[in-house]
Order: structure tokens, then C-alpha cells, then sequence
């Protein structure tokens, strides 16, 4: 974890040369530290918040845990998908998990979160299982949305997690409507609306920052910028990169992405914010090692230097605990895969709300009809 | 997107898929490669950027050749300046190839997938189709064309996999066109670049690498709003268009074997679509299925049913007439469904159901 060894060589004097263990050893694992974040905060129409973040040890080996299962279980994943026992589309996290799991540590599960459909490590964050998730992956009974969303479309009701979208930029205004029930609920909540850098150039966003500042509703568009909107480099298809400054009159802030402690930061500040002033952009500077989706190499349009490099220099994990992480994403897996297939059933369930008699018709209209359950 | 998927399944359904090369179809085509779908379309745009310096090619990601490599090799060839990859918004891209096109230029949009159109919908339908009607036909988008995948790929899941068309063959102004195989493809491809009409061209992206038959190189056109018979028969009149053929053709092959005679007609274009064929069809078989991938409800094989069930029920009428009430086979009315996929589409055997239901009504 590079905010680890940061703080190992800043703020503990270079006595600790071994991370993680001997961190937890000599330091009393409640006592707040303070960490500098090695990237300033970049802001736009805001003062940007300091610098020194709070943290202790036990919460840095959290981190280090959730994003080492995060990492592992994509890994596990890329697999799976290649192994076939995941279908349909699937979109992987690796790289940028320092945003899931920063935005976590500052946020309550009464805030909300809605994103698009590289949506695995969200959901795990929000505190979904392993289990749920791969089984969801795999189309199981045992997952978080039945079996019948698939990757793109996970769900967790009971921690705020309203998704898992299909559709590029969709799911921004979705989430100024969330805010928008909270400011009016009053209930001190706000909702964190994510995005990438290729849905930044969608329409629809702007409709939803305008509307979102006309009523000063409590929403933080997340821009996760992992610089590549499918195969489009961001400076092919944006002709202002800053996305923090896309929201002209809603103010900004660019993150260090790959900093868990930087977007902790940012998230707390984005918080107090937005629930007083309005919504607010933040910037995720991060980066995905994955292609877009299973399909795509991800090497046709970057390079391999490129990538090697960000894993060395800017990577959000370094690993050196991960048997534990990876032990019990198998035993997921292998939990999940004993889910049995959803009932056929199920096809012609949630079509409709429940018990209103609504009439579906089959293959041919005249032999085959039903009302829907 | 599925490719290694195809691979695996491709040879064998690509055999099957050259019994949709009907006699008809060889006389108009002389020889040509074996290439499979996406290098047929691969072929027009090369012809139509060839053949007009006034035509354009864009979309998310087109100039590395697409997700589908359908555009592979033309940024190479024409320059960056007329192939040029968009910023990911529908809306915007097909809002500036309806400029483009009221300029006089053939602008040739694509939509990376059909299931992501919808944010262009309200510009197809709203500025796209009623350009020349409300303007007095002073200006026009007629060189507008735009290229979408469609269908379902065996486990696209909820956003990969629907059939729009029913949508849009509800706008007067458009043209609708959905092609069977590479031949076709790119015949008509060319034909709705050409066409003064803005134009929608739905790509069966199951059939990109599964399909593949001889395409002549040069370029040629297949004329639009015209029908084909694609089998001949005496039972039943079978309609259909794109992917859903290569299914139907199957169900024809086993119906023969049950002594049932199917007549197969390729739609090719929805809308304005050619009522003559399929009505002469019915009245000499008396009998009708439609059959499509997307739900049954609202589809436009619902449209097929009523038009003929119109113009086919006159008792006085001198020929066969309907003998029994007209069939659908499509999908149902559920969101297109991830697991569920093998229940959801119009297969070979409940086509088959359908057909024998019909014949012995």
C-alpha cells in the first residue's frame, strides 16, 4: 500500500522499514496518525481540503484488505469469464479500487451510491458478500440480484447501493432524483453518483448538474477518470480533460485516485459540502489495468509500458498479505457454484409489480398466456 | 463483446446458415470471396467512401475499426478526417450527422449497439425523420445512415442483445433496413447510404462472424422496400428478417420432413415495407407466421398480422384467403433476460409448434 509505506518512511521516522506487520506490532493499532497525501488536491470554484489525513492503523489495514479482496476477486473473475461460467458482459475494477474503498471509509451506508456497470467492487464495498457477488456473476440463485442481472447490474438495498447500470451516463440523473429525496427527507444524507471519463461527454450529465445546483440537492458526481472510455483515450474524446472543471458553475475537485487516503479526504470534504452548499464533482484521477469489458485486450490503444508502469509507480495495492484474501474468494466461488440456476420461473418474475394481473403473452399469442406473478 | 463465443459455435452454424442463399439471390451475385458479415459491411464502407468523397464514417470507437471490426482498415485508407471516432453520446453523434447530412453529405453514424440508441431516439425520430416534411422539403437529412447491432449473441444479457426495430418502424420519414447475410448486407448497406432518406440499418451481430457466404467485390445495390422469397412453398407463408431467417430457414427443413411445404420470405426492409409479396404469398398458401426476436407485444410482426388479416380475409377475394388465424413466434414480453436467454427466444422448435398448429387449424 503505498500511503503505508509513505507513512513508514514520513511520519514514523524510518524506524519501520516493514509495512504492514511491523506496523501493526509497534504501533497501538487505535492511535490516530497523520498522513500527507503525496498529490495536492487540485480545486475548482472550492478551497480544497488539507492535505493531512487522519487515519490509525487498524483503519490502513483494512484498506489494505478490501482492496486486496477487491483486486482478487477481478482476478478471480477474468477467470471465471474465461472459463465461461460467466456470460454475458463483465467489466473489471482492477486498478481503480482505491476510489470503492476510500469513499467507504467517509461515508455512512444511509448515503447512497449509484453507478455504472463496473460495479463489482461497489457492491463489496457497500458490504455485499463474496458469495452474493459471484454468484450474481455466475447467474445463481445466491446472488445479489437473483441471478437475473448478471455483472452490470449488481444491487444492495439495505446500504444505499442503487447500482449496476447498463447504459453510459445514464445513471447520473437517476442519482440527482436520489438527492433530491434526501435533501427532502432532510435526513443529512447524500448520494455519491459515479461515473467514468468517456460518460463525462454525455448530454444527460449536464441536464443533471443543472438540475442538481438549481436545488442545491446533496449529489457528489464521482468522475472516475481512468483516462480510457472504452478504447478512447480521454484526449481523443474530450476536448477538456479537467473534467473537476466540467460543471462550470458547480465547483470541483481532482483526487488522486490511486491515494485511499486522498479520496477518503475528498469524500468527507464532499460530504459536508454538498449538504450545505450543493452538489460538487469529484475528479478520480485513477486507472484500470483490465480492458473495458472481457472482450477488449485492453492493449490495442495504450501500451504495455504504460500499464507496468502505473502498477509500479501509482499502484492503489501492493501485495504481500494476499494468501488469506485469496483463500476466501475460492471458498466464495466455490459456495456460489453450488447455487443452483434461478427457477424458469423467474423469467416472467418482477416484470411488473407483483399481483396486478397483468397478462404476458408467450411464442405464439394465441396458444401460450399468462398473468404475470 | 462474444467473439471467442462465435468461434466456437461458428462452423457449424455457419453451414447452416448458406441454406439461406436461395437461387434467386445466386443469379443476382456472380462469385465473389466467402467473407463473413462484418467484412461485407467492411466492403461497402470502403465503397461508399470510395465511390462519394462526400461521405462520412464515425462513431465511438469506429476509427480502430469498432468493437465489431466492421470499420477496420477505412481510417487507414480515407484519413482521419472522414473516419473519426465520437465521444461517447448518442444523442450528440446522430444530431451532427443530421447536420452533416442536411449539407448534402452522406453521413454514415454508427451506434456501437442497438440497446444504446435510445439516447439518439428523440433526434432519429424528432429531427431525423420530419427534417424534409416540416421544412417543405427544403432541406433534408437524406444521406443520413445509421448502423446498429442488434440481437441477441447467446448471452449479451439485458443491454447487449434487444431488437429495437419495432420503434422506429413507427416513424414515417425512415427507412428500416435489416439485413440476412454478408451479400445482403452489403447490397443493402450501400442501397441505404444512397438512399435520400435518412435510414436505420440494423446488423445482426450474431451472424457478424457466424454468417458466411460469397459476396461479389464490386459494388452493387439490392433495391430497398422490396421482399424476397427465399424458399418456395405451398403450406404456409413464413416472414422474417435478419438473424431470425437463419432459425426459420431450420424450421422450413424440418417442417418438409414433416410433409409441410413452407413458403420463406425475407422482409429486408420494415418500413416502407413490401405488403405485394407477402400478400400474393398468402393467398396462394392461406396461411401466415411472422416471427421475430423482439417481444410480441407491440413487434412489427404485429403490424404483418393485421395488414394481412386486412387485406387477405375478403370472402369474395378470387384467391386463397387466410384459412387460419395468423401466427407469431417472437419473443416474450419480458425484458431481454440474461440466463433465461434459451427461453426467451423464437427457437427452431417453437417455430416448428407454431407451423404445425397452423397448417392442421
Amino acid at each position: 500500500m503505498m500511503a503505508l509505506n509513505r507513512l513508514v518512511s514520513s511520519s514514523a521516522g524510518g524506524a519501520l522499514l516493514r509495512p504492514l506487520s511491523a506496523l501493526s506490532l509497534c504501533t497501538a493499532a487505535d492511535t490516530p496518525i497523520t498522513v500527507e497525501t503525496s498529490i495536492p488536491f487540485v480545486g475548482h470554484k472550492c478551497d480544497p481540503p488539507s492535505r493531512s489525513v487522519t487515519t490509525t492503523a487498524t483503519e490502513l489495514l483494512s484498506f489494505f484488505r478490501d482492496m486486496a479482496l477487491m483486486r482478487r476477486m477481478e482476478i478471480a473473475s477474468d477467470s471465471l469469464y474465461k472459463s465461461k461460467l460467466i456470460r454475458g458482459f463483465c467489466h473489471l475494477y482492477d486498478g481503480q479500487e482505491a476510489v470503492a474503498v476510500g469513499m467507504e471509509s467517509a461515508i455512512t451506508k444511509k448515503d447512497c451510491i449509484i453507478t455504472a456497470y463496473r460495479d463489482h467492487c461497489i457492491f463489496l464495498g457497500r458490504g455485499g458478500a463474496l458469495v452474493e457477488a459471484f454468484a450474481e456473476l455466475m447467474g445463481r440463485r445466491a446472488g445479489c440480484s437473483k441471478g437475473k442481472g448478471g455483472s452490470m447490474h449488481f444491487y444492495k438495498k439495505d446500504s444505499g447501493f442503487y447500482g449496476g447500470h447498463g447504459i453510459v451516463g445514464a445513471q447520473v440523473p437517476l442519482g440527482c432524483g436520489l438527492a433530491f429525496g434526501q435533501k427532502y427527507a432532510k435526513d443529512g444524507t447524500v448520494t455519491f453518483a459515479m461515473y467514468g471519463d468517456g460518460a463525462a461527454n454525455q448530454g444527460q450529465l449536464f441536464e443533471a448538474l443543472n438540475m442538481a445546483a438549481l436545488w442545491d440537492l446533496p449529489a457528489i458526481l464521482v468522475c472516475e477518470n481512468n483516462h480510457y472510455g472504452m478504447g478512447t483515450a480521454e484526449w481523443r474524446a474530450a476536448k477538456s480533460p479537467a473534467y473537476y472543471k466540467r460543471g462550470d458553475y458547480v465547483p470541483g475537485l481532482k483526487v488522486d485516485g490511486m491515494d485511499v487516503l486522498a479520496v477518503k479526504q475528498a469524500c468527507k470534504f464532499a460530504k459536508e459540502y454538498a449538504l450545505q452548499n450543493g452538489p460538487l464533482i469529484l475528479e478520480m484521477d485513477t486507472y484500470r489495468y483490465h480492458g473495458h469489458s472481457m472482450s477488449d485486450p485492453g492493449s490495442t490503444y495504450r501500451t504495455r509500458d504504460e500499464i507496468s508502469g502505473v502498477r509500479q509507480e501509482r499502484d492503489p495495492i501492493e501485495r504481500d498479505i494476499e494468501k488469506e484474501v485469496r483463500k476466501e474468494v475460492d471458498e466464495a466461488i466455490a459456495q456460489a457454484k453450488e447455487s443452483p440456476m434461478p427457477d424458469p420461473s423467474e423469467l416472467f418474475k418482477d416484470v411488473y409489480v407483483k399481483g396486478y394481473g397483468v397478462e404476458s403473452f408467450g411464442a405464439d399469442r394465441k396458444e401460450v398466456r399468462g398473468v404475470l406473478p | 463483446m462474444a467473439n471467442l463465443f462465435w468461434r466456437s459455435r461458428g462452423l457449424a452454424l455457419a453451414t447452416r446458415r448458406g441454406l439461406c442463399t436461395s437461387a434467386v439471390e445466386e443469379q443476382k451475385g456472380k462469385g465473389g470471396k466467402a467473407v463473413n458479415l462484418f467484412s461485407a459491411i467492411n466492403q461497402a464502407l470502403h465503397i461508399a467512401l470510395e465511390s462519394d468523397p462526400r461521405t462520412y464514417v464515425f462513431g465511438e470507437d469506429v476509427s480502430f475499426g469498432g468493437v465489431f471490426r466492421c470499420t477496420t482498415g477505412l481510417a487507414d485508407r480515407f484519413g482521419k478526417h472522414r473516419v473519426f471516432n465520437t465521444p461517447l453520446c448518442e444523442q450528440g453523434l446522430v444530431g451532427f450527422g443530421i447536420g452533416l447530412a442536411a449539407m448534402g453529405n452522406r453521413a454514415i453514424a454508427e451506434i456501437q449497439f442497438a440497446d444504446y440508441i435510445f439516447p439518439a431516439f428523440d433526434q432519429i425520430v424528432n429531427e431525423a425523420a420530419k427534417f424534409r416534411y416540416r421544412s417543405g422539403n427544403q432541406f433534408n437529412c437524406g444521406g443520413l445512415t445509421i448502423r446498429a447491432p442488434y440481437g441477441a449473441v447467446g448471452h449479451g444479457g439485458h443491454y447487449h442483445s434487444q431488437s429495437p426495430e419495432a420503434f422506429f418502424c413507427h416513424v414515417p420519414g425512415l427507412k428500416v433496413v435489416i439485413p440476412r447475410s454478408p451479400r445482403e448486407a452489403k447490397g443493402l448497406l450501400l442501397a441505404c447510404i444512397r438512399d435520400p432518406n435518412p435510414t436505420v440499418f440494423f446488423e445482426p451481430k450474431w451472424l457478424y462472424r457466424l454468417a458466411v457466404e460469397e459476396v461479389p467485390e464490386h459494388d452493387y445495390m439490392l433495391p430497398l422496400s422490396q421482399a424476397e422469397v427465399i424458399r418456395q412453398g405451398t403450406d404456409i407463408t413464413l416472414v422474417a428478417w435478419g438473424a431470425q431467417l437463419a432459425i426459420m430457414e431450420q424450421a422450413c427443413v424440418e417442417a418438409e420432413k414433416d410433409g409441410i411445404s413452407c413458403e420463406l420470405i425475407d422482409l429486408k426492409t420494415l418500413i416502407p415495407w413490401d405488403k405485394e409479396t407477402v400478400e400474393a404469398s398468402v393467398r396462394k398458401t392461406g396461411k401466415l407466421l411472422v416471427s421475430h426476436e423482439a417481444p410480441i407485444t407491440g413487434g412489427f410482426g404485429a403490424e404483418i398480422c393485421a395488414s394481412i388479416a386486412e387485406s387477405c380475409f375478403l370472402r369474395t377475394c378470387l384467391f386463397w384467403q387466410l384459412e387460419a388465424p395468423v401466427a407469431r413466434v417472437c419473443g416474450l414480453d419480458t425484458p431481454f433476460p440474461l440466463v433465461y436467454e434459451p427461453f426467451y427466444m423464437p427457437t427452431k422448435n417453437k417455430i416448428l409448434d407454431s407451423i404445425k398448429a397452423t397448417v392442421s387449424y
